[in-house]
């Protein structure tokens, strides 16, 4: 059944692709180091996209780490039948594993292969219904949930956040290079944390160190999104569920950089 | 074979524990959500202990995105037989999946059975020699990496990192659940990134929120070590490979909650 059209063969990796007709754009959110602001940045962009007027949706990957659900204010809700994914306060569609789950902070132990089919299930199951863009939140590393992202789904692109920290540099080239090896375009990189504005004297401060987003979008050749600030009011408002009141460029920089390259 | 004295039978898991009689104490630091300096954290003990007088080793147990050699500033060591750690400057023996790449940027893209081969041969395979103290950094999560290390490694316990935002403490306490289902002990809880000095006018910041360090040890029963802050300098003693000139009191305040553990309970020898 080679000429299925719901099934494209990837050649360089080998596995299948399942492509949902009904999701146009799908942009995943990645870094390989853990804690530089994946779920904050994928957040953003989707609220930003939902301002802008687009059907947006939020697969968020990271298993046995989600960080999704609690920055929008959402949890389990029984009544929700099958695997329709929970709307946010403006409309975006949600899936995550915490939303399976009976209390918030239950661990899920699993090993890969059941973090790999759960991630496929995401995409090819949940009833997303007509979306424009689908924003995938990856967890840390470069193991099952990742790999399935990049061999199952048929992504634009990938955006890339990282911190000024060497070793946050050193972890970020490693999931590029393998962004690489799957084939997978890289649309850019967000440098989060980048600076610190104090809010008792309001003097920016490069606290990790020099911002190397600059240095690194040279030495990679890709477009820097943003050089975003550590900010106490983004943390506050992931904290208390409202990421979606925190007003941000990322989304119109990520669209120009898009139809920049004619990729829309 | 019940009786052999290398293999253990784990009730709760059902799995063998392979013993490594040379390793006197098992310590893994974990914490669930990623970022939150459990790399660190384990360099602090590490370096704390060595500085006691003991012999340390550090076993990381991240292996897609290891952190450990970057902050001791040791990379591959050409010429090492087989399995054998890299020693720091201090002697801490490292073993990590960076050291046996030919460059620290590659990437591993490996599924899950493929790690918790390297971590359980990490364990079991690699020349330790004699050990006081070998602690175990955990990746995020809680799936292959730390859930062979729990099933495989007889641990003497884990120490949680988090950080005072609510979302870390939602990730904490599935590292706790996850820690007890295994029947692993939980030896305390080290809050960091709690505060931070700003450089330029000296007041007291709380980026993530105010501490909630106390709380969730009352909450959980489970003894604070320590509440760290953000420290630029720890930052820039990570980035150099210079960990080991960063003074802290870390590995004294672990064996100090050890110490009120037993005087109370007496459930540890």
């Amino acid at each position: 059944m080679s000429s299925n059209p719901i099934t494209k063969k990837n050649e360089k990796a080998g596995a299948e692709k399942v492509v949902r007709p009904d999701i146009q754009h799908v942009i995943a959110v990645g870094s390989g180091k853990g804690g530089v602001g994946k779920s904050s940045i994928t957040a953003l962009l989707a609220a930003g996209a939902s301002r802008a007027g687009f059907k947006v949706g939020i697969l968020d990957a990271d298993i046995t780490g989600p960080s999704i659900p609690k920055m929008f204010g959402l949890k389990m809700s029984p009544e929700r039948k099958g695997f329709s994914p929970m709307e946010s306060s403006s409309g975006i569609k949600i899936m995550s594993l915490n939303l399976l789950l009976a209390s918030e902070d239950d661990p899920v132990i699993w090993r890969g292969p059941l973090i790999a089919g759960a991630v496929r299930q995401f995409w090819s199951d949940v009833d997303w219904g007509e979306l424009d863009y689908l924003f995938i939140d990856l967890p840390p590393g470069t193991a099952d949930a990742p790999l399935t992202v990049m061999q199952t789904i048929p992504l634009d692109g990938l955006v890339v956040v990282s911190s000024p920290q060497d070793l946050v540099v050193m972890v970020v080239k490693k999931a590029l290079k393998m962004a690489g090896t799957m084939d997978v375009p890289v649309l850019g990189l967000v440098e989060n944390m980048s600076y610190l504005i104090c809010p008792h004297c309001g003097v920016e401060t490069e606290f990790f160190g020099s911002p190397k987003g600059e240095e690194v979008s040279k030495l990679t050749g890709l477009p820097l999104l943003a050089a975003l600030p550590l900010d106490q009011k983004l943390a506050e408002y992931c904290d208390r569920g409202l990421v979606e009141r925190y007003e941000s460029e990322l989304f119109d920089k990520l669209l120009s950089i898009l139809q920049g390259d004619k990729l829309i | 074979m019940s009786s052999d004295k290398s293999s253990q039978e784990e009730e709760k898991t059902g799995l063998e524990k392979i013993l490594r009689p040379g390793i006197k104490h098992v310590i893994a630091v974990g914490s669930g959500k990623g970022g939150v300096g459990k790399s660190s954290v384990t360099s602090l003990l590490a370096v704390g202990a060595s500085r006691e007088g003991f012999k340390v080793g550090i076993l990381d147990a991240d292996i897609t995105g290891p952190s450990i050699p970057k902050m001791f500033g040791i990379k591959k060591a050409l010429g090492t037989m087989g399995f054998d750690p890299t020693e720091t400057s201090q002697g801490i023996r490292i073993m990590s999946l960076n050291l046996l790449l030919s460059n620290e940027e590659d990437p591993v893209i490996w599924r899950g059975p493929l790690i918790g081969g390297a971590v359980k041969q990490f364990w079991a395979d690699v020349e330790w020699g004699e050990l006081d103290y070998l602690f175990i950094d955990l990746p995020p999560g809680t799936a292959d990496a730390p859930l062979t290390v729990m099933q495989t490694i007889p641990l003497d316990g884990l120490v949680i990192v988090s950080s005072p935002q609510d979302l870390a403490v939602m990730v904490v306490k599935k590292a706790l659940k996850m820690a007890k289902a295994m029947n692993i002990s939980v030896l305390g809880l080290v809050e960091n990134m709690s505060y931070l000095i700003c450089p330029h006018c000296q007041a007291k910041v709380e980026v993530f929120g105010s501490s909630k360090g106390e709380e969730v040890a009352e909450l959980t029963g489970v003894p604070l070590i320590a509440i760290l802050p953000l420290d630029k300098k720890l930052a820039e003693c990570c980035d150099n490979g210079t960990v080991e000139d960063y003074e802290s009191e870390l590995f004294k305040k672990l064996l100090s909650v050890q110490q009120v553990k037993m005087n109370a309970g007496g459930m540890n020898e």
